[in-house]
């Protein structure tokens, strides 16, 4: 619990951070935007931001549930109901018009699982097929639409690409509303939503109604596009549900920091999206916004210590470097068992010793030294010091070790057993050596090399 | 108890006066009752007429070749997926009654691992059913998953995010999850399937401490080797039932001939001459 809200504090101060910083250095004009001085852009703001929140929270078990592309097809085939709404009532209102969005929506959400059931036909086809059939229907509805109100074009096209030029204060309310709903729903439903997401068949033979947890999920991904039609549009709406669900699971494993994060990620999108579409006002907002949500995902899948690119490049590199330090000691313990301790070696018998370069061997040799666990003295010879002597003889007593298990339990030949443990060795986790101990009755002694002449047990 | 299953299908060992009529027949006191179950998917049979009865406190393997219907009988029977026709019953009442006396573990295969949870967070689930669905899992429940990962020999990975499981750590992941059903009767689908010797004996070990508490479980098995050693009764099944009974009555060569259609003979035979020489038998 401790570690989410530390999480989730970093997450926003840096924001806060990042946010000051540009205070600071942007313009006068946007300085305006930021410090949110004027009632619209205050509006516009905490809209998109509680938009993001919401899609960013329920979206995390969409994708978890693999289901987020559904989001895809709920949205394009909200475009009927609108048009059709926009026929009876006009421009006027706005409720009308998401009423029957959230109607065609659903429709269109049921003829995928419609679909879906049908044999031959898998759910992306099923999807493809409602996307664009609905959309079409949509497109047509609404060159009728415009036909018959004239001048009232703009009026439907932010419904498919997003602005918030219009964005009053009841539809910031309605924003909060489903904000509202959406992390009580998630905060009440989170054990079901983890339970169906993970393991549907097990949920349903404990007794749940895997249809009525998932009905009440898409209620709330429909109450959430419905709203954040016009902000977005609806050709990248679903973009706030997968992405920021998609960033955050870069961050951990654990489902509820990673809703947390996704609702962070989202809103964090949402208000980036609507200062910047309000600092330049002719770029779309859903774009904008769409755009941040992009960056927030590159930022995670680049730089995420857990699962992120650059953390799994450095634990490799880490990797290759430790082996490369632990060989370089082991063949000087190596060397110290047959010549006996303090020996110093030069650096040709060495180098004889592994297929390793030259500078290879110097690098790793002179970070022994700077450690301190070697010593290389003036006619270039290398030997370990106490403290490299006490690791060394670890390496290579886990070398040995595994070497004796392959042997006699998994029955490689001796001479290809260097090999296979010189891959292992280095990661084996002080667990396994227990076992490994106990498994060979070994003392604390390091046993003697089985390629020594008579040492094959 | 003399209410093993019988032979052959087509009979049960309850009231039989009135075979094939739609009135049920169950004995109230078999842990798991299957009556005249037909199973179809997309009206292609899978499951025809299948009558069995299993009896309480033994290990059943239910053995068969691969598309015989072995995991559509534990699904069909847990109302995963529907019945063509016939009924099941758990000690007399239907499933949906006796939801808290079955657990249940699925196929390992049949989900997707790297999903963001711990080994604590997945054996958790099996104690849902006694929670309150608004409420989190509370600290004795945590507790309760952790003990029943120590029972599986799973006690230090804990923590651990469950891709990184080796599968058979994963395999007795959801083993631990159904042990904190505290079930009377278990239904397990393929959990030797891919696993390391550590975890066949784990479950093996677990299969009979199961047993010592009077537990029944019905295991869907592929492993012919190894049947007459791990279980009391078997159900040799291909899309019928072709036999069922104790082991040593009915894993017979026969009958096994029978159930894989002479197919897998040659192999079957094989795996015997391996085992006989293994073991130094006769």
């Amino acid at each position: 619990m401790i570690r989410h809200v530390w999480a989730l504090a970093g997450v926003l101060a840096s924001t806060a951070a990042a946010m000051a910083l540009a205070i600071i250095v942007v313009d006068e004009e946007t300085r305006q935007i930021l410090t949110l001085r004027e009632y619209n852009t205050r509006i516009v703001v905490l809209g998109t931001t509680l938009l993001g929140a919401a899609a960013g929270l329920i979206g995390t078990f969409m994708y978890l549930r693999k289901r987020a592309m559904i989001g895809d097809a709920l949205s394009h085939a909200t475009l009927p109901g609108i048009a059709i709404a926009f026929l009876f009532v006009g421009d006027k209102q706005i409720g009308p018009m998401l009423l029957g969005a959230a109607i065609s929506g659903v429709i269109g959400v049921l003829a995928v699982i419609g679909l879906r059931s049908i044999p031959r036909i898998k759910e992306d086809a099923a999807i493809g097929i409602v996307l664009s059939v609905f959309f079409g229907i949509g497109l047509m509805f609404v060159k009728i639409a415009q036909q018959t109100h004239t001048g009232n074009q703009a009026g439907l096209d932010r419904f498919i690409y997003g602005t918030t030029a219009g964005m009053i204060k009841q539809d910031a309310q309605w924003i909060g509303a489903t904000a509202l709903i959406v992390l009580l729903g998630v905060i009440f439903l989170f054990k079901e939503f983890r339970l169906i997401c993970f393991d549907q068949q097990f949920a349903s033979s404990q007794g749940r109604s895997v249809l009525l947890i998932d009905l009440l999920m898409m209620a709330m991904v429909v109450l959430t596009t419905v709203v954040g039609l016009q902000a977005v549009g609806l050709i990248l709406v679903v973009a706030l549900l997968i992405i920021p669900a998609a960033a955050a699971r870069f961050w951990t494993d654990d489902l509820t920091l990673m809703t947390l994060l996704a609702g962070a990620f989202g809103s964090i999108s949402g208000f980036a999206g609507a200062i910047v579409s309000a600092r330049f006002v002719n770029l779309p907002t859903g774009a904008v916004i769409v755009l941040a949500a992009g960056c927030v995902f590159a930022f995670s899948m680049l730089l995420a210590p857990h699962r992120g690119m650059t953390g799994t490049l450095l634990r490799r590199v880490g990797l290759s470097r430790r082996i490369g330090y632990q060989n370089v000691l082991r063949a000087l313990c190596e060397m110290e068992e047959e010549f006996g301790e303090g020996i110093r070696v030069g650096r040709t018998s060495l180098l004889e010793m592994r297929s390793w370069t030259g500078s290879t061997l110097n690098r790793l040799i002179r970070r022994a030294v700077r450690r301190g666990d070697a010593i290389a003295g003036p006619d270039n010879r290398v030997g370990l010091t106490r403290s490299g002597r006490i690791e060394a003889q670890r390496v290579l007593r886990n070398h040995r070790l595994w070497e004796l298990y392959l042997i006699r339990h998994a029955d490689v030949a001796p001479s290809h057993v260097d090999r296979d443990a010189d891959l292992v060795e280095h990661v084996l986790p002080p667990e396994t050596i227990r076992e490994l101990e106990h498994a060979l009755a070994e003392t604390t002694q390091i046993p003697p090399s089985p390629h020594a002449q008579g040492a094959v047990p | 108890m003399s209410t093993t299953g019988t032979k052959t299908s087509g009979d049960t060992n309850t009231v039989t006066d009135a075979a094939g009529s739609l009135s049920t027949h169950h004995d109230p006191r078999a842990p798991v009752s299957i009556h005249d179950m037909t199973v179809a998917y997309h009206r292609k049979p899978v499951l025809w007429d299948i009558d069995y009865a299993a009896t309480e406190g033994r290990l059943v393997g239910i053995v068969g070749p691969n598309g015989a219907g072995k995991s559509t009988l534990i699904k069909a029977s847990l109302d995963l997926i529907p019945k063509a026709s016939g009924s099941v019953r758990i000690y007399g009442k239907p499933y949906k009654k006796q939801r808290k006396l079955v657990g249940y573990v699925p196929q390992r295969e049949s989900i997707d691992w790297d999903f963001p949870a711990s080994a604590v967070d997945v054996v958790t689930m099996g104690l849902y059913g006694r929670m309150s669905w608004w409420l989190p899992p509370r600290k004795h429940h945590k507790e309760q998953a952790l003990h029943a990962l120590e029972q599986v020999g799973m006690a230090d990975l804990a923590h651990r995010q469950i891709s990184k499981l080796s599968g058979g750590q994963q395999q007795r992941v959801f083993l631990a999850r159904a042990l904190v059903q505290d079930a009377s009767i278990y239904f397990m689908d393929e959990p030797f399937a891919g696993v390391d010797a550590a975890t066949e004996s784990a479950i093996v070990a677990l299969l009979n401490e199961l047993k010592a508490r009077g537990k029944t479980v019905l295991v869907v098995h592929h492993d012919l080797q190894t049947v007459r050693e791990y279980f009391d009764d078997v159900l040799l099944l291909n899309m019928r039932v072709v036999a069922c009974g104790p082991t040593k009555d009915v894993f017979t060569h026969e009958n096994l001939q029978k159930t894989y259609g002479g197919k897998l003979t040659l192999l079957v035979e094989a795996a015997e001459a391996i085992a006989r020489s293994v073991r130094g038998g006769p």
